[in-house]
C-alpha cells in the first residue's frame, strides 16, 4: 500500500516538474517536442525488457518481446527523427551555423 | 542489484527532466536531446540488469535469456531509423500519430503480460498492482487504435472528413461508462478473467469509435490528447511494475501532451469537450467543391500579377498553412523568400498555432527550406505589422487568416485567434480553387478590395512567380 502512495508522489511531482517546463517550450519546437516526449515514453521498453528477458512464462515472453519491438522503434525512431527535425532549425546564415555545429 | 538498478533509473530521470529543459530554446535543443539518449541508455543498462532478468541469466545462459530482447531491439531499430530517416517533413503528422500507436500496443502488451504471469500463472495478484494494470491496458488500447485512425485519416488511407452516426456520442460515452465499469469489477476480483480480457478490449474499439467522428482540421488536437494518453499508459505500466523510471517519464510526456493540448484548443477558440464530440463541420475542405457566394466577386491575378506585387513590397509577411504542405511548397516559399531578400524586402512567416495538421508542423517544414528560425514568427508576435506591411502572401492558409473570426459573431469561428492578413496593403493568397475551408464557411479575405487570389497548385504558382523574378 506504501508503495502504490509513494508512486503516486512520484508521478504528481513529475507532472508538475514536466508541466513547467515544457510551458516554456516554444511553439517553434513544438513538433520536435511531440516526437522527444515520445521517444522518452517509448521508455515503456523498460518494462517490456523484463517480460522479455526474464522467461516468467512463453506467453509473457512472446507479449514482452513483440512490446520490445514496438517501444524501440519508438525510442530509436523517436530520438533520431528529433534529430533530424533540429539539426534543420537554423538562426542565420544556414551556411555559417551547419560548420559552427560540426 | 536493485540498489544499481535504482541508481541507473535515477540517473535517467535527471537527464530527461535535463534534456526536456534544453528544448526550451532551439540553440540548445540539441544538446537536450542528446542528454536524454544518454538518460535512455542508463534507463535500458538498468533493465538488462534487473534481478528477474539476471536469474534468468543463471539459470538459462545469456543467449537463452537474451535472445529474444536483442532480436526484437535490432529489428525495432532498424525500422524505426528506416521510418525516421526517409519519411518526408510533411507527413510528420503521420508519423507521430504511428509513433503513438506503437506506444500504446507497447504498454497494453506489457500490461496483459503482467495480468497473464500474476494471475494466471501464480494465481496471486493485489487489487492495486490490478488497477494499475488495468489503466495501463485501457490507455493502452485506446492510444494504439486511436492513433492508428489519426495516421489512416491523416494519410488519406480512410477517409479524412468526419465519419458521423445516430446517438454517436451518446453510445461512445455509454461504451466509455461501460469499460470503466469494468475496471472497477476486475479490480474487485482480479481472478475473473473474462471481464478481464473484455476490458482489455473494449478499448481498442473505443478508440476506433472516438477518433471516426472528428475531421482532418481536429487532428492537431487529437494527436496531443493521443500524446497525453499514450505517457498516461507508460506512467501505469511505472504504477504496475514499481518502476519509477516509468512513473517519471509517463507523467512528463502526458503532462505534455495535455499542454500541447490546450495549446490547440484555444488556438481553435473551442474547448475540449466541442472538439472530441462536436463533429464541427459537415463539410471537410477536401471534400465538397462549392461555388463562391452569389453576387460577390474575388479579384483574379495572374502570376506575373503577383510577381509584380512581390517585386514592388519593401515588406512581405507569408502565412502558411496545411495547403503549403499538401502541395509540397516550402521549398519554393524559401527560394522566393531568398530572391525578395536580395532585393532588399524584408520577408517573415506568420504561423498561427492550428495551421497544419500538429503543433509546430509549419515551423518544421519551413526549417526544412533552410528559412532561419528567427524569421518565424508566432501569432503575438507579427500580428501587429500586418498593418504596416506591404503584401501578405497566404500559401495554402484559410480558415486562420479569415477576419470574419474577429468582427462576425454568427460566424463559426468567432473569437477564433487569426492572423491579420487582411490589414496588410495588399494581400495574395495562393488557392487551389474556391473552395471552403473546414469550417465549410466562406472566407472575407478573399473578397476584400485588396486581395487579390492566384488559382492554382501553390508550388507551380510560386515555381512560375520565381521564374519571373530572377
Amino acid at each position: 500500500m506504501l508503495e502504490i502512495f509513494l508512486g503516486l508522489y512520484i508521478f504528481m511531482l513529475a507532472a508538475f516538474v514536466g508541466y513547467g517546463v515544457i510551458k516554456g517550450v516554444p511553439a517553434l519546437l513544438h513538433t520536435p517536442l511531440m516526437a522527444f516526449t515520445n521517444a522518452i515514453s517509448g521508455i515503456s521498453l523498460v518494462g517490456s525488457l523484463v517480460a522479455a528477458g526474464a522467461h516468467y512464462n512463453n506467453v509473457s515472453t512472446v507479449l514482452g518481446a513483440i512490446a520490445v519491438l514496438c517501444a524501440t522503434i519508438n525510442v530509436v525512431g523517436g530520438f533520431w527523427i528529433t534529430d533530424r527535425m533540429l539539426r534543420m532549425f537554423k538562426k542565420q546564415d544556414p551556411k555559417a551555423d551547419a560548420a559552427g555545429d560540426a | 542489484m536493485v540498489d544499481q538498478v535504482e541508481t541507473l533509473y535515477l540517473i535517467a530521470s535527471f537527464l530527461f527532466i535535463l534534456g526536456l529543459r534544453g528544448l526550451t530554446a532551439a540553440h540548445t535543443a540539441r544538446r537536450g536531446l542528446i542528454l536524454a539518449e544518454l538518460g535512455m541508455v542508463f534507463a535500458i543498462w538498468g533493465t538488462v540488469i534487473h534481478p528477474d532478468i539476471m536469474a534468468n541469466l543463471e539459470i538459462a545462459g545469456f543467449f537463452q535469456t537474451y535472445k529474444w530482447i536483442l532480436l526484437t531491439f535490432f529489428i525495432g531499430s532498424a525500422i524505426g531509423i528506416a521510418i525516421s530517416a526517409l519519411i518526408p517533413m510533411t507527413r510528420m503528422p503521420e508519423r507521430i500519430a504511428l509513433s503513438h500507436a506503437f506506444g500504446g500496443l507497447a504498454a497494453a502488451l506489457v500490461g496483459v503480460s503482467e495480468y497473464y504471469r500474476e494471475q494466471v500463472i501464480a494465481g496471486h495478484m493485489d487489487h492495486t498492482t490490478m488497477a494499475a494494470i488495468g489503466f495501463e491496458v485501457l490507455f493502452g488500447g485506446l492510444t494504439f487504435t486511436g492513433s492508428l485512425m489519426a495516421f489512416g485519416k491523416l494519410s488519406g488511407l480512410i477517409p479524412g472528413r468526419n465519419i458521423t452516426w445516430p446517438l454517436q456520442n451518446q453510445s461512445n460515452i455509454l461504451m466509455f461508462g461501460g469499460t470503466f465499469v469494468l475496471l472497477v469489477l476486475v479490480t474487485v476480483d482480479p481472478s475473473n478473467q473474462v471481464l478481464f480480457y473484455a476490458m482489455a478490449a473494449m478499448p481498442l474499439l473505443l478508440g476506433i469509435l472516438f477518433v471516426a467522428p472528428i475531421g482532418g482540421a481536429d487532428m492537431p488536437v487529437v494527436i496531443t490528447l493521443l500524446n497525453s494518453y499514450a505517457g498516461l499508459a507508460a506512467s501505469a505500466t511505472g504504477f504496475a511494475l514499481n518502476n519509477n523510471v516509468l512513473i517519471i517519464a509517463g507523467a512528463i510526456d502526458g503532462a505534455s501532451g495535455f499542454i500541447l493540448s490546450v495549446v490547440m484548443s484555444k488556438a481553435m477558440n473551442r474547448s475540449f469537450r466541442n472538439v472530441l464530440f462536436g463533429a464541427f463541420g459537415k463539410v471537410d475542405e477536401e471534400d465538397q467543391a462549392m461555388a463562391a457566394a452569389g453576387g460577390e466577386r474575388v479579384q483574379e491575378a495572374s502570376v506575373g500579377d503577383a510577381a509584380m506585387l512581390l517585386s514592388g513590397a519593401g515588406s512581405v509577411i507569408v502565412c502558411p498553412g496545411y495547403g503549403m504542405a499538401v502541395a509540397q511548397a516550402q521549398h519554393v516559399v524559401g527560394e522566393l523568400a531568398e530572391i525578395l531578400e536580395a532585393n532588399g524586402t524584408q520577408v517573415r512567416y506568420a504561423i498561427h498555432p492550428v495551421a497544419g495538421r500538429m503543433p509546430g508542423h509549419m515551423n518544421v517544414l519551413l526549417a526544412e527550406a533552410k528559412i532561419p528560425y528567427t524569421s518565424l514568427m508566432e501569432l503575438e508576435e507579427i500580428n501587429e505589422d500586418f498593418k504596416n506591411t506591404d503584401v501578405a502572401l497566404v500559401v495554402g492558409a484559410n480558415d486562420v487568416v479569415n477576419p470574419a473570426a474577429k468582427h462576425n459573431p454568427a460566424s463559426s469561428i468567432y473569437g477564433m485567434p487569426v492572423l491579420n492578413a487582411d490589414l496588410a496593403r495588399s494581400c495574395i493568397v495562393l488557392k487551389r480553387s474556391m473552395r471552403p475551408g473546414f469550417a465549410g464557411i466562406e472566407n472575407e479575405l478573399f473578397f476584400a478590395p485588396n486581395t487579390v487570389l492566384t488559382f492554382g497548385d501553390a508550388k507551380d504558382t510560386l515555381t512560375k512567380v520565381v521564374e519571373a523574378l530572377s
